[in-house]
């Protein structure tokens, strides 16, 4: 039992506080809160990473990662979310990434993993389709050879972002023999190919994060394929492995928790602080308490890791646990901002009134209902641990 | 960073456990907890021949030296097999507030017999009206001479009944909930003016509600020091009992997942119903929530942080307790269906212990508020 951090991690731990004085500035800071920006700080802010060799902190050095060890990455996560700077894209340096690195060939490698480092593609992924949600595997959309190409038609729905990308990595189906898994391939598409048309999905907080994309005999190049083909499904299997230290959001959660019990310390009813009320602190009380747990479970499952063990049957509850933390924050949240939670910024006027984090509250609030159905609901996650952890 | 125990602590860890299955079904427990007693006293010499009864002493006074990670790889194995014999009671209370007394020749002497077995102690602190606050107390110390006399009564005193000597909290001066003028003193079991009730609890322990009537005593701390004193006892046996409970929750789980893979109903194994298996997933993560959490309190008082980091951590400990204890104990019956309810099964015997282990030094809203009150000063 030890969970003190070595020398080396200490002096590790300021060297990253001191870059994150100089990487994470005012200006970048003050740009994040203008709407509309979050495209253009996040490649600022990746470029700065990848220029101090920090925005791959678990690819192995040889592709341009950091090669962090887990508690490295621990400490970075911490001091990253305590300044309130931002995690990175996922979709290029958490996702497909590792699959290139992994299973791509060398011409894929060069090609693709050095413009993922800088940010200079924004990729995104296409796996849900219209008919196939948690039931994954049962994707339709196909693609069928021709020469040295494959021919791509169908539809991918929920697609994040997708109106940035110049690139998405895709599940598509080259087989229907066999079980369903056993015909997909996994495919590397450029979004500027003719054929391809990018539809906005409003979502609930009112905003355009989501895209369904369809496909129309749009032609991308054999060589785009990664792997061998009908072996995707395994590809993409791995890829939910990588990323299993970040997935509970503890770091950002924390940091959230406090800026709530700030908010109701200074929130005022009938002449007493939220922070005082008994049930909003029993409220607080449970999350935070919660939280704590997990945190020792995340730094569990990095020990683990640590030992080169994998991450132990702990972690299928991290992204179980971590997400229904994340909603309860912002339902707090939520709930303090009282009234003017429920007030739309620039919906008729964009004149301010009360307090000014009901806007940023109701946003929060609606999009942090994804977290418990994007990468695998939680009905879907209770699913599989009950059969991989419990052995039902 | 590791949460591996030393190869110490596994073999000690190792060695309840072997204890427990070799020696300690369900079957041996019941004949152990029907004797007069409430324990086996066999058992207990094989307890301290082991070294056992050692662990949480200084090997200057004979003792293992264990800190909390000792204790919890002791406690968990206990939990796992519902060891009645008083370990919590007498080695950690009793023997825990002697070692943090002022150093004499008899508590020296005393702590020796705790450790070979041959002496068994108990600690009175609750009163009939004192519910879960340690510095309210009633019972009262007068001075006579060099000793004092104890007037006053104790409630629920775990092995009082077998105890020798027993340590009772007093006031010597102030009301009643002063945290100044509370100190300790020590009793014969057999003293004039003491009298015991003997009390079985619903996990099958004895207890026994205490009266005393000008009882000679000696005080083994300041007037000031007793609430500190018992304080930091309440910390450390909320981290044992915590350990002890998590134990429970794991055999619980462990019991329940078993039972669903082979009870039959409908033609299919009851263990493939989603509603089923989810509600296993449920318990399963707020047994692995639980350990990290007590984990968390553990390195927090092993690496010496500072006083209110240990408190807080302490805090959310018991609170996640009272929670996970009702929640993993209530589906564990709930998915045993009628058989849960029998007395002749396992299951109910772990949720009784569950269930004192909630309210024992204060269930999970006592600490809740503890915690807030911590937490949220600003």
């Amino acid at each position: 039992m030890d969970i003190n951090f070595s020398e080396a991690e200490l002096a590790f731990r300021d060297e990253v506080r001191a870059f994150l004085k100089d990487a994470w500035n005012e200006e970048l800071a003050s740009q994040a809160k203008q709407p509309g920006s979050y495209k253009d700080v996040q490649v600022a802010w990746e470029r700065k990473l990848n220029s101090k060799g920090w925005a791959a902190p678990l690819w192995p050095v040889e592709h341009g990662g950091a090669g962090w060890t887990p508690t490295q990455s621990y400490i970075f996560e911490n001091e990253r979310a305590a300044v309130g700077a931002p995690d990175v894209s996922p979709f290029g340096l958490k996702m497909v990434g590792p699959v290139i690195y992994s299973f791509g060939n060398d011409a894929q490698k060069e090609r693709f993993l050095p413009r993922i480092l800088n940010a200079d593609d924004w990729w995104c992924q296409g796996y849900s389709e219209p008919g196939a949600g948690s039931d994954l595997a049962s994707l339709k959309t196909k693609a069928e050879r021709d020469g040295d190409h494959y021919v791509i038609n169908g539809a991918k729905i929920w697609t994040t972002l997708a109106q940035h990308a110049n690139w998405m990595f895709c599940l598509v189906r080259t087989s229907s023999e066999g079980k369903p898994q056993q015909g997909i391939s996994f495919i590397l598409i450029d979004m500027t190919s003719p054929g391809i048309t990018v539809r906005p999905i409003v979502t609930i907080d009112g905003e355009h994060h989501l895209n369904e994309v369809i496909f129309e005999e749009v032609r991308v190049p054999v060589e785009n394929l990664i792997g061998e083909e009908n072996k995707g499904w395994t590809y993409a299997k791995s890829l939910l492995a990588h990323e299993r230290t970040a997935i509970a959001g503890v770091a950002d959660s924390k940091r959230n928790l406090a800026e709530v019990k700030k908010l109701a310390a200074a929130e005022v009813n009938g002449g007493r602080a939220m922070i005082e009320d008994p049930i909003f602190r029993q409220r607080i009380c449970d999350i935070e308490i919660d939280l704590m747990a997990l945190e020792f479970t995340e730094l569990r499952v990095l020990a683990s890791m640590s030992k080169g063990n994998g991450p132990g049957v702990e972690s299928s509850l991290l992204k179980l646990k971590g997400t229904e933390i994340q909603q309860s924050i912002q339902e707090l949240k939520l709930d303090l901002a009282g009234y003017f939670g429920t007030v739309v910024q620039d919906g008729a006027s964009n004149e301010q009134v009360g307090h000014d984090f009901g806007d940023v509250a109701r946003r929060g609030f609606m999009m942090s209902r994804a977290a418990t159905i994007y990468g695998g609901s939680d009905e879907v996650q209770k699913n599989i641990t009950a059969k991989f952890v419990l052995g039902l | 960073m590791n949460f591996d125990f030393s190869e110490e602590q596994q073999m000690l860890k190792d060695s309840v456990a072997r204890f427990v299955q070799d020696e300690y079904d369900f079957e041996a427990r019941n004949k152990v907890v029907a004797n007069e007693a409430g324990f086996s006293d066999e058992n207990w010499q094989k307890f301290a021949e082991l070294g056992w009864l050692s662990i949480p002493f200084a090997e200057d006074l004979g003792g293992f030296g264990g800190g909390a990670t000792d204790t919890m790889a002791v406690m968990e194995e206990m939990g796992k097999g519902l060891v009645a014999e008083p370990f919590a009671a007498s080695v950690l209370m009793f023997g825990g507030l002697l070692q943090a007394s002022a150093q004499s020749e008899e508590r020296d002497a005393l702590i020796a017999a705790v450790i070979d077995g041959s002496l068994q102690g108990a600690v009175a602190y609750a009163e009939p009206q004192s519910r879960y606050e340690l510095k309210d107390v009633k019972c009262a110390a007068k001075v006579e001479g060099d000793t004092y006399r104890l007037s006053g009564e104790k409630s629920l005193v775990l092995n009082a009944v077998s105890a020798n000597k027993i340590i009772v909290s007093a006031r010597v001066s102030g009301d009643q909930n002063d945290e100044q003028g509370i100190a300790l003193f020590l009793i014969d079991a057999d003293a004039e003016g003491l009298s015991k009730t003997a009390l079985r609890t619903m996990d099958a322990q004895l207890v026994a509600n205490l009266k005393l009537e000008n009882v000679p005593a000696q005080a083994i701390c300041g007037a000031d020091e007793g609430l500190a004193m018992l304080q930091q006892m309440r910390q450390q046996l909320i981290v044992a009992l915590a350990a002890e409970a998590l134990g429970i929750m794991e055999k619980l789980n462990a019991t329940t997942l078993e039972y669903c893979k082979t009870r039959k109903q409908f033609g299919v194994a009851i263990g493939s119903f989603q509603a089923l298996q989810h509600r296993m997933v449920d318990t399963f993560m707020a047994a692995e929530q639980f350990k990290s959490i007590l984990y968390r309190a553990v390195c927090s008082i092993e690496q010496n942080e500072s006083a209110d980091s240990i408190e807080i951590n302490v805090a959310a400990l018991k609170a996640m307790l009272g929670k996970a204890a009702k929640h993993i104990g209530g589906e564990a019956v709930q998915l045993h269906g009628g058989m849960g309810m029998t007395d002749e099964l396992d299951v109910g015997h772990y949720v009784r212990r569950l269930l004192s282990i909630n309210a024992a030094f204060g269930d999970g809203d006592y600490h809740q508020q503890r915690f807030a009150n911590l937490s949220l000063a600003s």
